[in-house]
C-alpha cells in the first residue's frame, strides 16, 4: 500500500466542492433539508450519522445520480448539474456501497472502465491504460485479482477493485459510500490510508466513528437531513453530540497514542 | 446446470492463468493478450463451422449433391446443367439469407440483454421481432409494400420492432424500477398480442392468398429466399454488426448497472434509446425478409459469453458467428427432416430453443438469489 503509485498515476487538480442548500424530496419525502457542505482541494471529509438520516442520498446527489430538488452542486466553482455525463465522469469517480455483480468480466476489465470518461465509444484500451490498471491494482493490494472473474470475488476483493476502478478514473473528487463495509481490519486501515494519501478531494460515508476521527480532516454529522454539526472531528464528537444524535450513551477522549477523539460506546 | 457454469470458470481461469499470475509485472496485459488469443481460437472454430454448415446447406436436399460437387460449383464456376442451378438459384440465397439472419438476431439478443440489463431478453421475447412481422403485414395488407422500390416492407417493420420494444421496456419500468419479472412478462404479453394481430389481419384479408402465410410471419421461413433480396439483410448486418461492435465499451458500462454506467461517463439514457434504434432497425429488416424466428437472439449470446465472456468487442462476433451456423443448421433440419414436407424453422428452433430458455430460467433465478 504505497501512495506514491497514485501520485506516479498522475492524478488531476483535486477538485473544490461546494453544496449549498441542498433538497432532495422523493415520494413526497423530504430527505435532505437545505444541506451545506464544502471540501476544499485535497481534503478528506466524512459524512458520518444513524442509519436514514440522508448520507448516501447526500453522496448521490453530489456525484450525480440523483437531481436534487433544490440548492446546488458546485465543482470548482461550476454548478455539477450542468456538466455533461462525461465531463462530469472526468471530475468525480465514486466506489459505489454495494457492488453488484458484474457477471462474465474479468477484474483487469471492470477495473479498465474507469478509463471510459477519457475515451470515445469506439477507442480500444491502450498500453498507458493497461499500464493504469495494473498500477491500481497494485496500489489497493489486488494485483493478484486480475485475471480473475469479478462476479466470483468475496465483496471485500469486489471493493478494492472498485477503489481501482476509482482510482484510474484520475478524479480530483472520489465520493466513497461506506468504503470500508466488507473489509476486514487491515485492509479498512488501508484503503482509508489510501484515499487520504490522495491528492484528489474526498468525500466519503462512514459509519465507524473512530475510523472517520483518525483519517479525516473534518466531518459532517446529518441528523434527518439536516447538518447538525461539522468541523475537525475533536470539534464534533462528543458525548452530548452522540446522546443526541445516535441515543447512545459514550465515552470520548483523545486517543493516548494517534490524539485524535476515541469513541468508547458504554453497554 | 452447474456444471455448465463451472466449466465456464475453468476456461475463463485457463484462459487468463498463464500471464496473470501474482507478482506479474503488469497483470492485466498478460490475460488480455491471452484472452484475445482464445477468442481468436473460437472464432477460427465458428468459422470453420459456419463454412460446413454452409456446404451441408448447398449439399443436402431432396437431391442430395456431394461435397466434391458443390465445391465444384461454388469455386470452380460450374455454372451450366441442373446441379449448378440447384446449388446456385435454390440454396445458396437460403442458406445465406440463414446464415445472415442467424447472425443478425444474434447480435441483436446480446445487444438487448446488455440493454435491458436482463439475461433472458431477445428479439423474439421482447416482442421487437413480432412488431416487425406485424409492421410488414399492415403494409402488404394495406398495398403499400412494393412501395419506394421495396424500402416500404422492411421500413414498417423497423417500426413495428422499435414500436414493441418501447412498449415494452416502458411498461416494464413502470414505477421506476424494472425487474426481469416484469420485463419478460411485457414482452411475452407484447409478443402475443402482435402475433395475434398479425394472424386476424392476414386471415381476414381478401387478398391473403396473395399475401406470405401466417406461418411465416409468426414462426418465420427462409424458403422464400432469393438473390434479389439479400442485399438489404446483409447490408443491416453488416452495418448493424459494425456500428454495435464499435459501442461495445459502453455496452459493457451497461452491464455495471444504470448508476455506476453514469458515473463511468455513459449518458445512459441517450445511449439506450440509440441503440433500441439501431436494434430495431437491425431487427425489422431481417424479419421482413425471414418472418419472425425465435430463440436464435437467446441462445447464441449465452452460448459464446459461456465462451468468451461478457466483453461486448469479444462477444458479439462470437455470437455473431454461432447465430449463423445455429440457425443455417436449423435451417437444414427444418427443410430435410420431415421432406417432402417443409417445418417452419422457428418451429425447430423453438424445439431446441425452448427448453434452453427454461433451463435460463431457472439458472437466472438462482444466480439473482445469491448476489442480491
Amino acid at each position: 500500500m504505497i501512495p506514491e503509485h497514485a501520485r506516479a498515476a498522475g492524478t488531476p487538480r483535486a477538485a473544490e466542492l461546494r453544496v449549498s442548500s441542498l433538497h432532495f424530496a422523493t415520494d413526497g419525502r423530504t430527505l435532505l433539508h437545505g444541506v451545506d457542505l464544502t471540501a476544499a482541494p485535497g481534503e478528506t471529509v466524512a459524512v458520518v450519522g444513524p442509519n436514514g438520516s440522508g448520507k448516501t442520498t447526500l453522496l448521490r446527489c453530489v456525484h450525480g445520480a440523483l437531481r436534487p430538488t433544490g440548492g446546488r452542486v458546485l465543482l470548482d466553482g461550476r454548478d455539477a448539474g450542468a456538466l455533461s455525463v462525461k465531463e462530469r465522469a472526468r471530475r468525480v469517480a465514486v466506489v459505489p456501497q454495494d457492488a453488484g455483480g458484474v457477471p462474465g468480466l474479468a477484474v483487469h476489465e471492470v477495473v479498465a472502465m474507469g478509463r471510459s470518461p477519457y475515451k470515445r465509444f469506439w477507442e480500444p484500451d491502450g498500453r498507458d491504460d493497461a499500464h493504469r490498471v495494473a498500477e491500481a491494482l497494485r496500489t489497493v493490494g489486488a494485483a493478484e485479482l486480475a485475471g480473475r472473474r469479478f462476479d466470483e470475488l468475496s465483496g471485500g476483493e469486489r471493493q478494492r477493485a472498485l477503489v481501482a476502478r476509482a482510482l484510474v478514473q484520475d478524479p480530483g473528487l472520489l465520493a466513497l459510500d461506506e468504503p470500508t463495509n466488507h473489509l476486514d481490519i487491515r485492509h479498512q486501515l488501508a484503503v482509508l490510508r489510501l484515499v487520504r494519501d490522495l491528492p484528489a478531494t474526498v468525500l466519503l460515508v462512514l459509519h465507524d466513528l473512530n475510523l472517520a476521527a483518525s483519517f479525516c480532516d473534518r466531518l459532517y454529522v446529518l441528523h434527518e437531513g439536516r447538518v447538525v454539526a461539522d468541523g475537525a472531528p475533536a470539534e464534533v464528537l462528543t458525548e452530548a453530540l452522540l446522546r443526541e444524535v445516535y441515543g447512545v450513551r459514550a465515552h470520548v477522549s483523545p486517543h493516548p497514542t494517534t490524539g485524535a477523539p476515541n469513541v468508547v460506546y458504554l453497554p | 446446470m452447474a456444471e455448465a457454469g463451472d466449466r465456464a470458470g475453468a476456461v475463463a481461469g485457463a484462459g487468463n492463468g498463464p500471464g496473470a499470475g501474482p507478482g506479474t509485472a503488469a497483470g492485466a496485459g498478460p490475460g488480455a493478450a491471452t484472452g484475445r488469443r482464445s477468442v481468436a481460437a473460437v472464432l477460427l472454430v465458428l468459422g470453420l463451422a459456419l463454412a460446413a454448415a454452409l456446404v451441408a446447406g448447398l449439399a443436402l436436399g431432396p437431391v442430395r449433391i456431394a461435397p466434391g460437387r458443390v465445391f465444384a460449383v461454388v469455386l470452380g464456376g460450374e455454372r451450366g446443367g441442373p446441379l449448378a442451378t440447384i446449388v446456385w438459384e435454390v440454396r445458396m440465397p437460403r442458406v445465406l439469407l440463414g446464415a445472415v439472419v442467424g447472425a443478425g438476431l444474434a447480435v441483436c439478443g446480446a445487444v438487448l440483454q446488455a440493454l435491458v440489463r436482463n439475461q433472458l431478453a431477445d428479439p423474439f421475447l421482447l416482442g421487437a421481432s413480432s412488431g416487425a412481422s406485424a409492421g410488414a403485414v399492415l403494409v402488404l395488407v394495406l398495398g403499400a409494400g412494393a412501395g419506394l422500390a421495396g424500402l416500404t416492407l422492411p421500413a414498417a417493420a423497423f417500426g413495428g420492432a422499435l414500436a414493441a420494444l418501447v412498449a415494452v421496456y416502458a411498461m416494464a419500468r413502470r414505477g421506476g424500477t424494472m425487474t426481469g419479472q416484469r420485463l419478460i412478462l411485457a414482452g411475452v404479453a407484447v409478443q402475443y398480442v402482435l402475433s395475434a394481430l398479425t394472424s386476424l389481419v392476414l386471415v381476414l384479408a381478401a387478398k391473403a392468398d396473395q399475401l406470405r402465410s401466417v406461418m411465416f410471419w409468426t414462426l418465420g421461413g427462409l424458403g422464400g429466399a432469393r438473390w434479389s433480396e439479400l442485399a438489404l439483410p446483409a447490408a443491416a448486418l453488416a452495418v448493424g454488426t459494425g456500428l454495435l461492435l464499435a459501442l461495445a465499451r459502453p455496452l459493457d458500462l451497461l452491464l455495471t448497472g444504470e448508476e455506476d454506467a453514469r458515473t463511468l461517463g455513459l449518458d445512459t439514457g441517450r445511449f439506450r434509446a440509440a441503440v433500441f434504434v439501431l436494434t430495431s432497425l437491425v431487427v425489422g429488416v431481417l424479419v421482413a425478409y425471414s418472418g419472425a424466428i425465435g430463440f436464435v437472439g437467446l441462445m447464441a449470446p449465452h452460448a459464446a459469453r459461456i465462451v468468451v465472456g461478457a466483453g461486448h468487442r469479444a462477444l458479439l462476433p462470437v455470437a455473431a458467428l454461432g447465430g449463423a451456423v445455429f440457425l443455417t443448421v436449423a435451417d437444414l433440419l427444418a427443410r430435410t427432416v420431415a421432406a417432402p414436407e417443409e417445418i417452419p424453422v422457428g418451429v425447430v428452433t423453438a424445439l431446441v430453443g425452448g427448453p434452453f430458455f427454461l433451463w435460463m430460467l431457472r439458472r437466472t433465478t438462482r444466480i439473482e438469489g445469491v448476489t442480491t
